[in-house]
């Protein structure tokens, strides 16, 4: 009988927290690579999970991530407090991007971001209301079968 | 190509080193963008070549599973950077070359993207 898997955890981000950045997606990582999950999904929810955490540090005042692994999938779910994206559809495009010239000068800004977690992940949504926050939420399939 | 024969080509100095010298290395990316970086790289095991000089680089390349990474103009990554390398296991090297020259040169040794196009 396969046992049931069920890990989850939360981490808090705190905006503007450059030294961190990233750190807990690395977290998040390490635990998807100890588990038997192909390479290609580790790498697809790490660069996703890492896009949304960025977004959370360059723009907002703070947020949460949380995590559920199951046998099936990767669910990710970024809740912050910050600004807000006024037009959603306009965040998605390539390119486009409302960050300033010194987060540009520290590789990131490049509008790249939502567009990047959407590509990675199997399921993505993305809920905001200007001047509350954004929630966004990834679901990556873990597919039968394969294991690193 | 191993990172032995890579740093020999760039006439590099490798920085940090995290593994075997002779680790294979079969792709290169180039950018000072980390979100292109993270849409364009699609293949593990490659080279990150860059003029970007901080801790964001090292943590791009952790979760983009960049085995190595070479800063250009001879821009030496400071301690936190090659410190957060160190616990990452990845490779730092240093060139005097320009991004251009350096990834023509991998280009022309046969060294394809990371894209795993234009190949």
């Amino acid at each position: 009988m396969t046992q049931e898997r069920h890990i989850e955890g939360s981490f808090h981000l705190t905006g503007g927290d450059f030294t961190n950045a990233g750190a807990a997606s690395s977290e998040l990582k390490s635990v998807l690579a100890s588990l038997s999950i192909t390479q290609e999904v580790v790498r697809r929810a790490a660069i996703a999970t890492f896009e949304a955490e960025m977004n959370v540090i360059i723009h907002a005042v703070a947020g949460v991530m949380y995590y559920l692994i199951t046998n099936d999938f990767i669910k990710v779910v970024l809740n912050d407090m910050g600004p807000g994206i006024p037009d959603i559809e306009q965040a998605m495009q390539e390119g486009y991007s409302t960050a300033p010239d010194w987060i540009r000068e520290m590789g990131w800004g490049a509008g790249m971001g939502l567009p990047n977690m959407k590509k990675n992940s199997d399921e993505f949504k993305v809920d905001s209301v200007v001047g509350e926050g954004t929630t966004v939420e990834i679901i990556i399939r873990i597919k039968e079968g394969k294991t690193q | 190509m191993t990172l032995e024969k890579i740093r020999e080509i760039l006439e590099g100095e490798v920085v940090l080193s995290t593994g075997d010298p002779n680790t294979e290395i079969t792709s290169v990316c180039s950018s000072d963008l980390m979100s292109d970086l993270l849409h364009f790289s699609s293949e593990p095991k490659s080279l990150l070549i860059t003029g970007l000089n901080n801790t964001q680089v090292v943590r791009t390349a952790e979760i983009a599973d960049i085995k190595a990474v070479v800063f250009v103009l001879d821009k030496r990554p400071d301690r936190e950077t090659v410190e957060m390398a160190r616990e990452k296991g990845i490779t730092l090297l240093v060139t005097r070359l320009s991004r251009f020259t350096a990834c023509g040169r991998l280009y022309a040794a046969g060294l394809g993207s990371c894209t795993g196009v234009n190949r």
